[in-house]
């Protein structure tokens, strides 16, 4: 699957299907700090995302004050 | 996973309400949050007229969005704080959300309007850009709203910001901004009141908010933020959050309930004298005759020759980021 990453803006292709918070504790990305999402809508964890999904994890946490 | 209310397809898990949500009743959750703290904290009245203070990022969108999804009187004003692509782009967001609800916003560039920007001013006072940053946004925030004749200024501050100010005033235990650290700030001495009515949602949430309502935002960060210490708070109390989901909430919720108290004799006895600005005639600490903090600012930045971000910006945590990915290949 095809996974966009943020902040700056960048893609990378991970491999076979995946449950969401197993791809996030594999790319080591907290779940209190980020959303993933699939053609616009919200993809909860426990679901399975397959080879040829195209997903964002994006971040939320913001700087400044 | 099911949502609680509905037993529908849920699309989004909230550990700390042990609970999952579909859209439709995510979004109800968080609209009862923010009513909540209205209530709570006297923040609005119905017949208010409201400044929502914005930024093109997910929160001030999302508390505008909701104000006046709520029923409220809402305009907004962004600040154009001359922050290379990142302003720009934030102001495209911005200008895109009002024009798309026909809502009324205001726009002050402090190059066109003052003849500085945040690069020059932080270059010029040596301090971090949030400094004089954050001190030319209140000062225009108040501005407008006393100018406007808004009877409050809204802003997205959130759980996670709360909680993250927070726990860096208790580290260094400076008592004096822990009794100021509220959620409203009254109107006094010529200050318009100010709230935050997202002090119950947290950073993923408000992100979340903007996903199902279709709301496009600026997601990368600030450029100056790098360095910021409230980052570090963040994600220091997230991997607290990660163990026990609730501390945040329970953390800031629970000061505001039983700290809040036992300082508000600290609170009180800062009640300060003011008077006004001579060239601009805000609200001022200093002594009769004196110029204030942001026409000072305004002086010395504007007598500067323009500076880019670049120049002034340290090596960001995301550039290190994409440096180190790339070393590990
Ligand atoms: S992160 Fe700092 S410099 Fe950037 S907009 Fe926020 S307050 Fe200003
Ligand atoms: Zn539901
Ligand atoms: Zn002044």
């Amino acid at each position: 699957m095809k996974v966009i990453l943020r902040n700056p803006r960048r893609e990378i292709e991970i491999d076979g299907r995946r449950r969401v918070h197993a791809l996030l504790v594999e790319l080591g990305l907290p779940r209190e700090s980020h959303l993933v999402i699939r053609n616009g809508t919200l993809v909860p964890g426990d679901e399975e995302l397959d080879k040829d999904d195209v997903i964002e994890i994006r971040p939320v946490i913001s700087g400044g004050f | 996973m099911k949502c609680r209310t509905c037993r529908g397809p849920a699309i989004i898990e909230l550990p700390r309400h042990n609970a999952n949500f579909c859209a439709e009743h995510f979004l109800q959750m968080c609209r009862r949050q923010v009513e909540k703290a209205i209530h709570d904290h006297d923040m609005l009245q119905k017949t208010d007229r409201v400044l929502v203070a914005v930024s093109g990022g997910k929160d001030s969108l999302a508390v505008w969005d909701m104000l006046v999804e709520l029923g409220y009187q809402a305009d907004g004003l962004y600040i154009a704080l001359g922050i290379g692509e990142y302003s720009e782009e934030s102001r495209e967001y911005t200008e895109r959300f009002a024009s798309e609800r026909n809502l009324k916003l205001t726009v002050v560039s402090l190059r066109d309007d003052y003849g500085y920007d945040i690069p020059t001013a932080t270059k010029v006072t040596g301090r971090v850009p949030c400094s004089a940053c954050g001190m030319s946004k209140r000062h225009l925030f108040d501005k407008a709203a006393v100018d406007g004749g808004y009877d409050v200024v809204v802003t997205g501050h959130n759980l996670d910001d709360e909680a993250a100010v927070l726990f860096g005033n208790a580290l260094r235990w400076d008592i004096e901004y822990l009794a100021r650290q509220l959620p409203v700030l009254p109107s006094r001495h010529g200050f318009p009141k100010k709230v935050k009515p997202l002090i119950r949602l947290t950073e993923r949430e408000m992100a979340a908010w903007c996903v199902i309502r279709g709301i496009d935002y600026i997601v990368e960060e600030c450029p100056m933020a790098e360095g910021n210490r409230h980052i570090g708070y963040k994600e220091a109390l997230n991997l607290l959050e990660e163990k026990s989901p609730g501390t945040k909430s329970s953390y800031y919720l629970g000061f505001l309930d039983r700290m809040v108290p036992v300082l508000a004799t600290i609170a009180a006895t800062g009640a300060d004298s003011v008077t006004p600005c001579i060239r601009c005639g805000a609200p001022t600490g200093g002594e009769e005759g004196s110029v204030c903090a942001f026409c000072r600012l305004v002086e010395r930045s504007a007598a500067h020759e323009p500076v880019s971000v670049e120049l002034v910006r340290k090596k960001s945590r995301s550039q290190k980021r994409v440096q180190a990915e790339a070393s590990k290949k």
